[in-house]
């Protein structure tokens, strides 16, 4: 009987793509030495359904449902994306009132999905009652999402030129209850996490990431701020009505799993203050003001590019137009993907308990993914 | 370059002007014609085209000299005769993106890779090499990465239709 | 004493007293305490057997007179051994319903802490975990092929062999045990610390990295919690100056609750036993983020059900312990000055209390998220344990001080 030595020094551990802590399919090999981990491979492409080809066969119009399709949670600001790339490409400006509106419905998403990732938070850190509390909350914004949109997930909401509706009757009495509810029941979710020792030992000092390696590794949004670079496309190259807007970018220097925490914990009440201030400035545009412009179905030839804050980092979506009702290409830039591929970067010297938690902190949502 | 100082918000006419001095005629910056674009009218936007062989030292140069930190994406496009691979480079301090469109020939489509100067163009290389077939040179590790191993064709080439379509 | 007829019996068994005949009948394996001397189950079982085996011989007698069958079904012998069987049953049955009853608390209280109902089948929920235990008994039994088979069964089983032992091993009140060892407590303790060692070897066999993983980090949890707890379990056995969970009880009965010069001991041992009875803050080897099921990944359907019961009654025997070394365990200082406390009520202010101490545990499991392997140990032995040392010299200045004529 052959006797073989065993490698008993570092093991592959395949986390995916079913696994609890992937959040979507995907699949994190990673190396260990016992509980640390000395090595990661990240692989997506599971779900990769060809979505920019698929693009190319369709009318402008008919990519804007598409475009929802990209990020269950965060539907809104792709399809505003898609519509904001092609009214670049027409040359247009939106009316005010649009403008106005999208940044309700954009803020809207982005509480809710930023609900969805402390919900996924608190699974990956072994606490369901996080997760209970921040989907309660959830379903709130996403009754504001009904109100405004109809729907509750993918809302077909913007339009190219505008928006596809007005606000309904009193949406900004619900919307303006809704945020105040939600302001006071986020510091109860805020207690349950960041005032609890254990959450805060769990996720403090762990995926350190350096400032210049970040901008370098391509990473962005709140993982990005967490790690110090004061960017926020929202503030720095304003779209729609964010240049009017007065907020906030909370920026860590720390570059921990604990400051993207707390960033995103931030951003959630800066959305607040963003939608209060939206909806102030909506009553003082008349009722009667056009929300949508009528445009041609063809875009002229040319390239085009648009960028936008994503909810988990920066979305671009670059278009090449040939003069039809199709577009030539059309590729996204998500920025999970990129924020993905820093994982392996992320994860090298913690142990195994923690990979859960580093990698919830950027917030994984396949759909935009693998596109 | 470690000797030139790193310019850390450089302004839109120091990056023209800086650019069009180092690599002269070799990068051509295009004007936009948009209107009523606001990061356009108010100068965050710069578009170019590069030959193919300075990529690399623009890439360089870019993040070395005129701190562009980061890659937002790297595209890649098949105009049928030709193919071309666009970059969307990032300031975080003036927030100014440059355009970068590189042409390349169909019968040799290699281009240098900007992946070892920055890591978030890493995957997007990766990507633009398996659904065109451009070939990255010096790219740490050109895989497939979305599509299964086994593809032997790329997708994204207008060559390869859909069902269905006309 | 053997009778020669059914009459015979009939007539003399109102002097027949049944734990001395389970001395005799056992000799000295069963050690009988003096501290109790009746046991309501081994009672109850003689009791159901008086009656029903005396019946059926009774019958038998009268169609076939003087038959050695039916002398033989009223003997001491057979009379012992079936009540020893229904003492088990009763006191497996009684653990079990407290099980599920924990569950079924766990559950709701858990729904109301985070803003939902919790179960719902049933008179409040309450047989919710009835039908979730017949929905895994209909599961198919899948094992993995590539597997230590021995292992692999002969540890899922010993682990829920031990926790169902334990639940049993603990006394409900005076008359409510299986065995009333003077050495009860340690050897509580010694079936608690057998519980890691087979989870590791249920790790290991089946050829599962997230159940190795899970297995090795069982290990590690018990080297951090077991200390600290026997540091508690020495200051309690000090004070009271017995293993014996009875004479330990009596003890508090006698002069105060331990909680009160030991407080510090009742938190640390709150806490330990969560860590023991691998609960949520401490489930290091199960932990479903990041080692999908831990140790349990590879043991599907009806075993995982198990594992689970088997899980709740090492939560109860935690909570039990608890209760009995702080909490008086059955005795109710105001309550049991009525003469029909002991008469009565006994054993169901022991299983309120427990549920009571299962509070905290299950509180802890609402509030906070899972602990680090690395943090677990840094708790035990940075904190738990100086803790609990700290408190084995209260407790030894205390017993001095007393034993010196001091303040009591």
């Amino acid at each position: 009987m052959a006797q073989e030595k065993m490698n008993a020094d570092k093991m592959w551990l395949t986390m995916g793509p079913q696994h609890p802590f992937s959040h979507g399919l995907w699949t994190l090999r990673v190396e260990v030495d016992g509980e640390i981990v000395t090595d990661a491979e990240p692989e997506v492409g599971y779900l990769h359904r060809g979505w920019e080809k698929e693009c190319e066969q369709r009318d402008y119009q008919k990519i804007i449902p598409m475009a929802d399709r990209l990020c269950y949670s965060a539907s809104m600001t792709w399809s505003h994306l898609f519509c904001k790339v092609a009214e670049e490409a027409l040359d247009i400006e939106v009316p005010e009132r649009a403008q106005y509106l999208r940044v309700v419905a954009d803020e809207i998403c982005r509480i809710q999905s930023h609900l969805m990732w402390l919900a996924a938070v608190g699974t990956d850190a072994g606490n369901l009652t996080i997760f209970l509390w921040a989907l309660r909350e959830r379903e709130f914004m996403l009754d504001l999402n009904v109100r405004l949109c109809g729907q509750r997930l993918t809302t077909n909401y913007p339009r190219i030129g505008g928006v596809r509706n007005d606000m309904p009757y009193y949406f900004e009495r619900d919307c303006l209850r809704g945020i105040e509810r939600f302001e006071k029941a986020l510091w109860d979710i805020v207690k349950l996490t960041d005032e609890s020792s254990i959450f805060v030992g769990r996720v403090k000092g762990i995926g350190h990431i350096s400032r210049e390696e970040c901008a370098n590794l391509g990473i962005t949004g709140p993982a990005m701020r967490g790690c110090g670079v004061d960017y926020d496309i929202r503030r720095d190259d304003p779209y729609d009505a964010y240049g009017e807007m007065d907020f906030y970018v909370p920026v860590y220097k720390d570059g921990d799993a604990y400051a993207r925490f707390r960033v995103r914990i931030e951003e959630m009440f800066q959305s607040c203050l963003i939608i209060k201030q939206a909806m102030k400035k909506l009553e003082s545009i008349p009722k009667t003001a056009p929300y949508r412009l009528k445009v041609p179905k063809a875009i002229p030839e040319g390239t085009h590019m648009a960028r936008i804050e994503d909810p988990r980092g920066e979305g671009v979506m670059y278009l090449i137009s040939d003069g039809t009702d199709r577009p030539y290409r059309l590729k996204v830039r998500s920025p999970v993907f990129v924020n993905v591929s820093a994982s392996k970067r992320m994860v090298q010297g913690v142990r195994i308990a923690d990979i859960p938690t580093v990698m919830a902190m950027i917030d994984m949502c396949l759909g935009e993914t693998d596109r | 370059m470690a000797d030139e100082q790193k310019i850390e918000s450089p302004s839109y006419d120091d990056i023209i002007s800086l650019i069009g001095s180092k690599f002269g005629d070799k990068v051509k910056f295009r004007e936009s014609t948009k209107k009523n674009v606001r990061s356009i009218n108010e100068k965050r936007r710069i578009f170019m085209d590069a030959d193919r062989d300075v990529i690399l030292d623009l890439a360089y140069f870019l993040r070395d000299k005129l701190n562009f930190e980061q890659a937002s994406m790297v595209t890649g496009v098949d105009w049928v005769d030709h193919m071309q691979v666009i970059y969307h480079i990032t300031n975080y301090f003036n927030s100014i993106t440059v355009e970068i469109v590189v042409n390349i020939p169909a019968d040799d489509l290699h281009v240098a890779s900007v992946a070892p100067v920055w890591g978030g163009a890493n995957w997007h290389e990766r990507e633009t090499y398996e659904l065109f077939g451009i070939i990255f040179d010096g790219h740490p590790k050109l895989e497939r990465l979305l599509t299964p191993k086994s593809y032997e064709f790329f997708p994204f080439r207008k060559s390869y239709k859909l069902r269905g379509s006309q | 004493m053997s009778y020669n007829n059914v009459q015979d019996w009939i007539i003399n068994r109102e002097d027949w007293t049944p734990v001395e005949k389970l001395g005799e009948t056992f000799g000295s394996i069963v050690d009988i305490s003096p501290y109790a001397g009746y046991n309501l189950p081994y009672d109850v079982g003689v009791k159901v057997w008086e009656s029903l085996g005396g019946l059926i011989a009774w019958l038998i007698n009268l169609i076939v007179p003087g038959n050695p069958v039916s002398l033989a079904l009223v003997s001491d012998w057979f009379t012992n051994a079936l009540a020893i069987v229904v003492m088990v049953v009763v006191i497996f049955a009684i653990g079990f319903v407290t099980n599920l009853t924990m569950i079924w608390q766990e559950r709701k209280f858990l729904g109301r802490q985070m803003d939902r109902r919790g179960t719902m089948i049933g008179p409040l929920g309450y047989l919710q975990c009835l039908g979730d235990g017949l929905k895994t008994f209909m599961k198919e039994n899948v094992a993995p092929r590539a597997i230590d088979k021995k292992i692999y069964w002969w540890g899922v089983v010993l682990v829920i062999g031990t926790s169902v032992l334990l639940a049993c091993m603990i006394p409900l009140s005076p008359r409510w045990y299986i065995v009333n060892y003077n050495t009860g407590l340690l050897l509580i303790f010694a079936f608690f610390a057998l519980a890691p060692f087979l989870i590791m070897c249920a790790g290991w066999a089946q050829n599962n990295k997230y159940s190795l993983i899970g297995g090795l980090r069982a290990a590690e949890l018990m080297i951090s919690y077991e200390v600290p707890m026997l540091i508690l379990f020495a200051a309690t056995v000090y004070m009271t100056g017995s293993y014996n969970i009875g004479e330990i009880i009596q003890w508090q009965e006698d002069n105060i609750w331990l909680i009160v010069p030991q407080i510090i001991g009742f938190f640390v041992c709150v806490v330990c036993a969560i860590a023991e009875s691998e609960r949520v803050p401490f489930d290091l080897s199960e932990a479903e983020a990041e080692l999908v099921e831990g140790w349990q990944t590879e043991y599907a359907g009806m075993k995982w059900g198990l594992i689970m019961l088997g899980d709740y009654f090492r939560g109860f025997v935690a909570c039990a312990l608890v209760c009995i070394m702080y909490l008086g365990g059955w005795s109710m200082p105001v309550i049991e000055s009525f003469g029909w406390y002991y008469q009565y009520f006994p054993e169901l202010f022991m299983v309120l209390k427990t549920c009571f101490v299962f509070i905290f545990f299950i509180t802890a499991r609402g509030a906070l998220p899972r602990v680090r392997t690395d943090q677990i140990v840094n708790v035990g032995w940075k904190v738990l344990m100086p803790l609990a040392v700290i408190n084995l010299v209260i407790t030894i200045l205390i017993k001095w001080v007393v034993d010196n004529g001091g303040v009591f």
